[in-house]
Parts: C-alpha cells; sequence; structure tokens
C-alpha cells in the first residue's frame, strides 16, 4: 500500500488525545473539590507542609522549557538542526531539575511517614489521610506524564540526529511539544491546588 | 475464500502481504482484517459470557441450591458482566462494522492511523487475557458485579485489582479507536463528500467515537483511584477511612452511562442503513437521524444520576436527572418515527437482516418505555435493583445492539467474505432467537415488579413459575444462537458466490467488488448527495 502522510490528521490526533488526558485529571480535580469541601480545615494545614520555595522553583522549570520546546519547533522549522537539538537538550534537563525536586519532596514526606500505605497514615485525621493520598496520587501521576513526555522528546532528539526529522516533516516535534505543553497546563493547575490555596 | 468475481483484482482476504499465515493478520494494517480479528475474538467472547449467563439461569431454576455455591454466582454473575460489557458490547459494533465499513462508506483506503488502529486490537486482546486470566487466578474471581461498587469492592479478597486493571486497558482501546475515527471522518471522506453526504451509519459513528474519547478517561481514572485504593489503603472511596462511596458511584456512571450510548449508537445507525435498503426508499429524514445521534451523544453525558436515585442525592438534583433522561427519549423517538416513516409505502423485502431490523425496533421500543419507568424517580425507587432493571437493560443491549448485531452481520457478510448465507435456514434461526431472548427476558419484567432483587442466588417460592420460563426461554436463546453461527459460518465456508450488490443498496460499499480489494476502491468513487437515492 503506498505510504500515506496526513500531518494535519496527526496534529488532531493529537489534540484529541489531549483531550482525553484532560478528562483524565479532570476526574482528579473532581475527588479533589469535593475533598476540599468537605474537608477545608486539613487541606489547608495539608498545604501548609508543602514547599511552595519548591513548587516555585518546578513551575519556573516547567514554564521555561515550555518556551525551549516552542523554540526547539521554530528552530527546525527554519532548518537550524544544530540550535534545534540543543533547545530539546534544555527542555530535558529542565524535566530533569523538575523530577529531582520533586524527589527531593518526596524522600521528605517518606521521612516522615506521609506516604501512602504508611503505618502512619491511617492513624492520622481522615481529612490530613485524603490530602496527602491526593498530593501522591496528582503528582505521582504527572511526573509519569513528565516522563512520557521525556521519552517522546528524546526519541524526537535522536530522529533530528539521524536526519528523520527534517524542516519538511518535523510533525513528531510538533506533537511532541504540544504533549509537553500539556504536561506542564496540568501542573499549572496542580501548583495552586496543591501549593497555593490555604 | 475466493470470491473473485473479476479477473484484475485481488481481494484482501488473497491478498499476499508481507507476512505469512497467522501474522499476516496479526501485523497487518488492513482495517477490514482488522475487523475481522476483532469479529472472532467478540463471537468467542459473547459465547463465553452467554454460557456464563445460561449457568446463572440453569441455577435460578429452582429455589436454593441448584448446581453451584453462592459464592460461585457471585463470581459468574461478575464475570459475565465484565465479559459482555466491556468485551463485546462496549466495542462491538464499532470495532468490527466500524472498522470494516466506515472507512468504505466515506470512499476512504483505510482509517487514519492504521498501525494506531492495529495497536488498538493488540490493546484490546491484552485487556481480554487479564481480564479472562483474572477469573482464575488464585483469589478467586471477582465478586463485586460489573460495577465495581465501593466500598465492598475496596475490601473484599476477591481479585479485583486485575479485573478493573483489565478494564482500564481495555478503556485505552477504546479511546484509540474513538480517536482514529473522529480523524478518520475529519480527514478522509472521498471528494465531493460533505458531512451531510454521508451515510448514517458514518454519523452514528462519529458520535460514538466522540463519546467514547471524552467519556472514557473518566471511568479510567476511576479505576486507577480504586486501584491505588486496594494497594495503599488510601480510602478515596471508603467512609471507614473518610471517602466516600457515594463518590465512586458518580464518577463510575459519568462514563458508564455514555457507555450506553456507545453500545447503542452504532445499532441505531446499522439500523439505519438496513431499513432502506430492504425497502428500496431514500430514508426519511435524514439530517434528522444525523442530528439526533448528535443529540442522543451529547444528553447522554448529562444524565448519570439516574442510576443513583436510591443512593442519596438532593431533590433537585433527582428531579433534574429525572428531566434529562426523559429527554434522551426524544431523539431516540426521533429515529424510529423516521424509520417507520421510512418503510412506508416502500417495497418492503422480508431477508434476514430486515426482520433483525424489526425486531429491535420492537424490543428497542419496550426497553425504551421501560426505561422512562426508571427514569421517573417515583416508580424507580420501587424497581431499583430488582431484576425489572435487569429485563430493561437486556432489552436495550441485547434486545437493541444485540440484535442489531445479528442484523449487521446478515447485511453485510455477502460484501466481508464474498459468499452468501442460507437465507430460510438464518430465518428459522432469527423466529428462535426472537421467541427465545422474549421468553427470557420478558418474565423477568413481572417477576421484578413483585420484587424479586437482581443478583439474588435464592428466591422465594412464589417467583419461581417465572424463572423456569426464563431459564426455558435461555436454552431456546442460545439453541437459536448456536444455528445463527452454524449457518453464518457455512455460508462462510461453502455458501453461493455472492453477487457485489445482492441486497441492491445504494451506499457505497455496495459499488465495490465482493469481497473488497486492498485498497477498497480502484476508481475513484461517485459520491451521491444523499447517499439512499433510490429514485
Amino acid at each position: 500500500m503506498e505510504i500515506h502522510r496526513d500531518d494535519e490528521a496527526s496534529k488532531l490526533g493529537m489534540w484529541l488525545f489531549i483531550f482525553t488526558e484532560l478528562l483524565l485529571f479532570g476526574g482528579l480535580f473532581l475527588v479533589y473539590s469535593v475533598f476540599r469541601a468537605k474537608y477545608p480545615a486539613n487541606f489547608h494545614e495539608g498545604s501548609l507542609e508543602l514547599s511552595v520555595t519548591i513548587g516555585s522553583i518546578n513551575t519556573i522549570a516547567l514554564l521555561f522549557s515550555s518556551m525551549t520546546i516552542a523554540m526547539a519547533l521554530s528552530a527546525i522549522q527554519k532548518n537550524n538542526r544544530k540550535l534545534s537539538m540543543q533547545l530539546i537538550a534544555v527542555t530535558l534537563l529542565m524535566a530533569t531539575v523538575f523530577l529531582f525536586n520533586k524527589y527531593i519532596e518526596w524522600s521528605t514526606k517518606f521521612e516522615h511517614g506521609l506516604y501512602p500505605g504508611s503505618p502512619l497514615m491511617p492513624h492520622l485525621e481522615r481529612g490530613d489521610l485524603l490530602f496527602f493520598s491526593l498530593y501522591f496520587f496528582m503528582t505521582g501521576l504527572h511526573a509519569l506524564h513528565i516522563l512520557v513526555g521525556m521519552v517522546l522528546l528524546t526519541m524526537c532528539f535522536i530522529k533530528i540526529k539521524k536526519g528523520t526529522l527534517t524542516f519538511q516533516k518535523y510533525i513528531h516535534l510538533e506533537n511532541g511539544a504540544l504533549y509537553w505543553h500539556l504536561v506542564d497546563l496540568i501542573w499549572i493547575f496542580l501548583f495552586p491546588l496543591l501549593y497555593l490555596i490555604t | 475464500m475466493t470470491g473473485t468475481n473479476k479477473k484484475e483484482y485481488v481481494s484482501y482476504l488473497d491478498e499476499p502481504g508481507k507476512y505469512k499465515g497467522i501474522f499476516s493478520w496479526i501485523f497487518t494494517l488492513d482495517h477490514k482484517r482488522i475487523g475481522l480479528m476483532y469479529l472472532y475474538a467478540i463471537i468467542v467472547l459473547f459465547f463465553v459470557g452467554a454460557i456464563l449467563g445460561l449457568l446463572m439461569r440453569v441455577e435460578l431454576i429452582a429455589p436454593g441450591e441448584t448446581i453451584m455455591k453462592p459464592q460461585t454466582y457471585n463470581g459468574i454473575f461478575t464475570v459475565h458482566g465484565i465479559i459482555m460489557i466491556f468485551m463485546v458490547v462496549i466495542p462491538g459494533l464499532s470495532v468490527i462494522f466500524g472498522n470494516f465499513f466506515l472507512p468504505i462508506l466515506i470512499g476512504a483506503k483505510d482509517v487514519a492511523f492504521p498501525k494506531l488502529n492495529r495497536m488498538s486490537w493488540w490493546i484490546y486482546i491484552i485487556g481480554c487475557v487479564l481480564a479472562v486470566a483474572s477469573q482464575f487466578m488464585q483469589n478467586g474471581p471477582p465478586d463485586t458485579g460489573w460495577t465495581f461498587y465501593a466500598p465492598y469492592s475496596t475490601t473484599t479478597g476477591t481479585n479485583v485489582i486485575m479485573a478493573t486493571f483489565a478494564a482500564f486497558v481495555l478503556g485505552f482501546s477504546s479511546i484509540l479507536t474513538g480517536l482514529n475515527f473522529i480523524v478518520t471522518i475529519h480527514q478522509l471522506r472521498a471528494p465531493g463528500m460533505k458531512f451531510f453526504n454521508m451515510p448514517l451509519f458514518a454519523w452514528s459513528i462519529y458520535a460514538t467515537a466522540w463519546t467514547q474519547l471524552l467519556a472514557t478517561p473518566i471511568v479510567g481514572i476511576t479505576l486507577l483511584m480504586l486501584i491505588a485504593e486496594r494497594l495503599f489503603g488510601i480510602g478515596f472511596f471508603n467512609p471507614s477511612l473518610g471517602g466516600d462511596p457515594v463518590l465512586f458511584q458518580h464518577l463510575f456512571w459519568i462514563y458508564s452511562h455514555p457507555a450506553v450510548y456507545i453500545m447503542i449508537l452504532p445499532a441505531l445507525g446499522v439500523i439505519t442503513e438496513i431499513i432502506p435498503t430492504f425497502c428500496q426508499k431514500k430514508i426519511y429524514g435524514y439530517k434528522a437521524i444525523a442530528l439526533s445521534s448528535l443529540a442522543i451523544a451529547g444528553v447522554g453525558f448529562l444524565v448519570w444520576g439516574h442510576h443513583m436515585f436510591t443512593s442519596g442525592m438532593s431533590n433537585q438534583a433527582l428531579w433534574f436527572f429525572s428531566f434529562l433522561t426523559f429527554l434522551v427519549a426524544v431523539p431516540s423517538a426521533i429515529k424510529v418515527f423516521n424509520w417507520l416513516a421510512t418503510m412506508y409505502k416502500g417495497s418492503i423485502d422480508l431477508k434476514p437482516p430486515f426482520l433483525y431490523a424489526l425486531s429491535f425496533i420492537f424490543l428497542f421500543t419496550i426497553g425504551g418505555t421501560t426505561g422512562l419507568l426508571l427514569g421517573s424517580v417515583a416508580t424507580n425507587v420501587q424497581v431499583h435493583d430488582t431484576s425489572f432493571v435487569v429485563a430493561h437493560f437486556h432489552y436495550i443491549i441485547f434486545g437493541g445492539m444485540g440484535f442489531a448485531f445479528f442484523g449487521a452481520i446478515h447485511y453485510w457478510l455477502p460484501k466481508m467474505y464474498g459468499r452468501m448465507y442460507n437465507i430460510k435456514r438464518a430465518t428459522i434461526a432469527w423466529g428462535i432467537i426472537f421467541v427465545g431472548f422474549n421468553l427470557l427476558y420478558f418474565p423477568q419484567f413481572i417477576l421484578g415488579i413483585q420484587g424479586m432483587p437482581r443478583r439474588y442466588y435464592d428466591y422465594l417460592p412464589q417467583f419461581q413459575t417465572g424463572q423456569v420460563i426464563s431459564t426455558i426461554g435461555g436454552f431456546i436463546l442460545i439453541t437459536g444462537l448456536i444455528m445463527m453461527v452454524y449457518n453464518l459460518v457455512q455460508g462462510v465456508k461453502t455458501g453461493e458466490i455472492a453477487p457485489s450488490n445482492p441486497w441492491h443498496g445504494t451506499t457505497l460499499e455496495w459499488q465495490i467488488p465482493s469481497p473488497p480489494s486492498v485498497e477498497n476502491f480502484d476508481e475513484a468513487p461517485v459520491i451521491k448527495a444523499n447517499p439512499y437515492d433510490y429514485e
């Protein structure tokens, strides 16, 4: 069968996939609002336990990475392979910074015994238990999306290097960047919900 | 299987591909072969589910223990539900006939993403394997019912994690298929085919695909939360840990009510294809039917609360959900009236596909009107969780989607395999299935009103007459089903060579040879302004 290529279709497909991701997290936001309304005091205390500093650094890192990946796309469209690869590398670096900070945050919580399944958790107040469970569930699922995004962008990096992703055929990077913006966008919602609203 | 009636073309069934033997199927990118693979998987799973259903019927033939222990019964009704809902009726029509005929009906060579389509099938098979495996693992089959209601599902010792994960995987496959179909319809329509020139089956697949795409993620995240809850004792849905079991029901039905429309919309589409062909008459109210599909899909998102009238909701929520539920009846009735108007003064040909379509309308109407009884709050409280509900949704799912499925396979089999089944035998099988179906499920309406609860292993002696009639109906039904499948298999193997347009249909699939070539269209198809133009 002849090779059929339709970039419009691929982009439309990616947008539809992004809808499903938004709804996936939408379900979590719904659960979050229900329990926030039920246990406002515990959610207030819980969010004070989280480090706004680390959260802000992570927000800046992700926003910056969204910019660099958009620039990487512009670079490849202008046939500047080297710059594009450098910008993808910066994006991946920012993602690593994000995950490293997440690791530090999570490990402090682990030291305090605040993680799902720990011996301490069932003895907490119900609202605290739900806040920290939601915290781990939401940031964990988001971190998983970061990892998937990193794999996609690494594949784009390799493709540019091998010369299969060029200024005439850059749909993979375009879709990868779209996905990366989604990951960023979800964090923009998670950050205030978990860290800022007190 | 060589149905060649032209010399220069090679049917998709005989095309020598890159791989040989079974791998030419597993690694195929051809939407028609993928459709057939779904067909075989779903037929096998359907019979597994049907036999489980029959075992339940045998158990219920007399009060007390008949052939199994109560725990086995709990496992069997759960497994019956999981297999039938997640693996048979939700994918059902859309993955088999959607895959096979959607590209042909809109004049395309394949779906938009053939590789993604193949991957969806693989993911589907992985989901099926996981689900079936969960039945045989150490802790015993899940016993929560297919709805996995919390908090019981968070505490029972059975294999709930594996079964819910399987449902998650199957949902992922469903999302990818829906995504593929939406993009296919947007991007690959033949030149000259606008949205309102599309056959109505394509319209119904379009509405279905949006529902699949937008509703499935919600159940995905819900099932993940349930798994996390079981693994780590989180307590989202367990009241003793501060959670809310009613929240689980909301999240579950936000998906699972639209899922009902994922099942039934393609069925409505199939019936809309069959009726004009066997009446040799232009479909009445083309635009009304097309838009009513979208209306059903849209309103379908807003009615999930009617599954929970007795679970605890505010009075405002009760009447609101009840009102919206009544609203869904409007687009459904638009379709039924348009079908009847299409038949009026048509030259009706009572071939098996049309018989299935007629019985579909009959059963769907019974299922729909009893649905109104359930949608109204006052009556719902009386019959909630009784076998009245069981009868209602079997009339919709089996009498609706199932009969449409049988209609579709009798309608399109000559196109898919290039051979014709025995029409007389098919008609007899239809008669047996129709009688068996009504004997099986109609008594359950009466039992339900009299107070027989659903999912009960034991019952009071006064219900026995109805239960016995129902069980007899079950055996008649399965006899008819076996006869139907035997007839179709014989038709595929040794039936007469079918002409390319045996029913004198007007849509695009009848303009190409049977079975189609790999590329479907050797020359660009002629697009008519109205796909059902018989004048």
